[in-house]
């Protein structure tokens, strides 16, 4: 599954690409941003910071038992600093589809087009 | 697939003989019908494959293939150490040992109709299925080094399962050379309560009955009959597997990077065999086979449990255990190769030493999944060896999963199931929908293709009664 974040900013972009993986396992909108975590990464590139994101994302979703619906990210000089809120799984309310069990670097790319940041990958599921 | 960029040796085999960077032609075996369908993606990557260093004879890809991550799901790779030789985690794929494991029960569908609703109830209820479900087993420290050195023999001295499984999975049902250490603690974590648990996505555990016999032979030395029902799980290595995964592709793309090494796709990322990185992902990455035997084998004792309530006379014995998503080192002529399969089952021939004696004569049974509404199938190695003894895994998809569930409802999917006597369970309908039967593409023809083409020889259809998914 191909997921791709759009922003004015790089981090913006990160962000919203993060949203579009936890809308591949529910709707966004059921998912409630209530309990907050940090996640931090670091990467020698912007390509390789986007998928540590996501598969620091990834990580948390699986040994917490949670989904998330809001994110906060600031990058400074190859490092990433970020909140995602969410809740735990509850299956009834989000009818979670699918877990995701990486993110790869198919299709991967970082990049300003038309004055928008771009980020996005595929994720295996 | 333009046909034209093939070289056609066969009706099933076509070669896209080497040129540029290519160190050895690449081979499809599929249908024309099936070379067309395929993704254009699958000529790139199985071309980008053989320009690996030390590959040997060919870069295959089964009737199944289709775009995966780096190498093409359905892709068959062997490579020699002593030719500088690597090893790729994309080659092996994120589920690793993700597989198939076949058990008989001992009962015909007439026996089993009658309770069919309680055992697709009683299935559901005691085996841990979908997104956020955990296993009643917590494992951690020393014990989790133990289930990941042991796997399914770990299990069963465990007192999940029977002495004699070990003796139709894989490898015994013990990876030799894992290594404990060489996985993360990230990777221990997210699998300390994920011990007996399905999973979701494309992972099932199916009641089935035979509803075909093509080889009657084989299939009695199998013990399969006409009517038989029999139990299938897939599943694979869990959270601990796709974590090895993401952890060492990283590493390997990055260290390629280093090295000033370029790859055609990032996802290629790979290391020599004896490189200090090759050595540790082999045996991290031998500790996840471990951990998908011990997995499938847990599983299979809440089944047992699950079938000794409620049909008393039923036995489950295994039948067979076989992994698609690998790497392994094999002996093939005077070499030993180490073999790459994604998406791909291991299909050695009738006499071959791995395959157990008790089956031996008849070839290794391979086990191909199909989707929920339509027929999984049971084939057997043949003598050709092609493409290393492989075959392909399943039918793949023919429909992206947001298009399946923007297609069907899964509230919908469920009911014309159950009016063909198929009974589904699961906690998402979201997740029935993506899974739909025509989301997949036509597994009979992936399946009569890789008899056609000598992969395995086609012995029994077996068609589902009862569908546990994630």
């Amino acid at each position: 599954m191909g997921v791709r974040g759009v922003g004015s900013t790089k981090a913006e972009a990160f962000e919203q690409a993060a949203l579009a993986m936890t809308a591949i396992v529910s709707d966004l909108a059921v998912v409630d941003p209530r309990k907050m975590l940090r996640v931090e990464c670091e990467a020698p590139d912007d390509e390789l910071l986007f998928v540590d994101w996501l598969n620091s994302l990834i990580y948390e979703m699986s040994t917490r038992k949670m989904l998330f619906s809001r994110f906060s990210v600031r990058l400074n000089d190859g490092r990433l600093d970020g909140e995602a809120w969410g809740e735990r799984v509850d299956r009834l309310r989000h009818q979670p589809a699918v877990e995701i069990k990486g993110a790869t670097y198919t299709s991967l790319r970082v990049a300003q087009d038309n004055g928008q940041w771009i980020a996005q990958t595929v994720v295996d599921v | 697939m333009d046909l034209d960029l093939f070289k056609r040796k066969s009706a099933y085999e076509w070669e896209i003989p080497p040129h540029g960077e290519m160190r050895v032609p690449a081979i499809v075996y599929a249908s024309e019908a099936l070379v067309r369908e395929m993704d254009h993606k699958v000529y790139d990557q199985a071309v980008n494959v053989a320009m690996l260093p030390g590959i040997v004879k060919a870069s295959y890809a089964m009737p199944d293939a289709h775009w995966g991550y780096g190498f093409p799901i359905g892709g068959v790779a062997a490579f020699d150490p002593d030719e500088g030789g690597v090893i790729s985690a994309g080659g092996v794929g994120f589920d690793i040992s993700c597989g198939v494991r076949c058990l008989h029960t001992g009962m015909k569908r007439i026996d089993v109709m009658g309770v069919q609703k309680a055992l697709a109830d009683a299935l559901y209820s005691r085996v841990p299925v979908g997104v956020g479900s955990t296993g009643s087993i917590y494992l951690e420290g020393a014990e989790m080094d133990a289930m990941l050195a042991g796997g399914a023999r770990w299990a069963v001295e465990k007192g999940w399962g029977f002495r004699e499984d070990l003796e139709r999975i894989e490898e015994h049902g013990q990876m030799h050379g894992a290594e404990p250490d060489q996985v993360s603690e990230h990777a221990k974590q997210r699998q300390s309560e994920e011990m007996g648990t399905l999973g979701s996505g494309n992972h099932y555990l199916e009641v089935q009955e035979v509803t075909a016999v093509f080889d009657a032979a084989i299939a009695r030395a199998f013990g399969l009959e006409m009517g038989d029902v029999v139990v299938m799980i897939h599943c694979g290595s869990r959270g601990l597997g796709h974590q090895i995964g993401t952890e060492f592709l990283k590493q390997m793309a990055t260290m390629a990077g280093q090295r000033g090494i370029r790859l055609p796709d990032r996802e290629l990322a790979c290391a020599p065999i004896t490189s200090d990185i090759g050595k540790r992902y082999l045996g991290a990455m031998r500790a996840a086979i471990n951990c998908a035997l011990a997995n499938r084998q847990i599983l299979t004792h809440l089944v047992r449990g699950v079938f000794s309530d409620i049909l008393r006379q039923s036995r489950l014995t295994l039948l067979y255990d076989v992994s698609h998503n690998t790497c392994k080192v094999e002996e093939h002529g005077t070499r030993k190769l180490y073999v790459h399969r994604k998406g791909a089952t291991r299909a050695f021939g009738p006499g071959h030493p791995e395959v157990p004696e008790s089956l031996r004569a008849a070839g290794q049974p391979v086990l191909i999944g199909g989707s929920m509404g339509t027929g999984s199938y049971v084939l057997a190695g043949t003598a050709r060896s092609l493409a290393f003894s492989s075959a392909c895994h399943g039918a793949g998809r023919a429909m992206s999963r947001h298009q399946a569930s923007r297609t069907w409802n899964g509230r919908q999917v469920v009911d014309q199931l159950a009016a063909r006597g198929i009974l589904i369970r699961s906690p998402s309908m979201r997740g029935v929908a993506e899974e739909s039967p025509q989301a997949y593409k036509d597994v009979t023809a992936v399946v009569d293709a890789a008899d056609a083409a000598g992969l395995a020889r086609k012995v029994a259809r077996l068609e589902p009664l009862i569908c546990i998914k994630g």
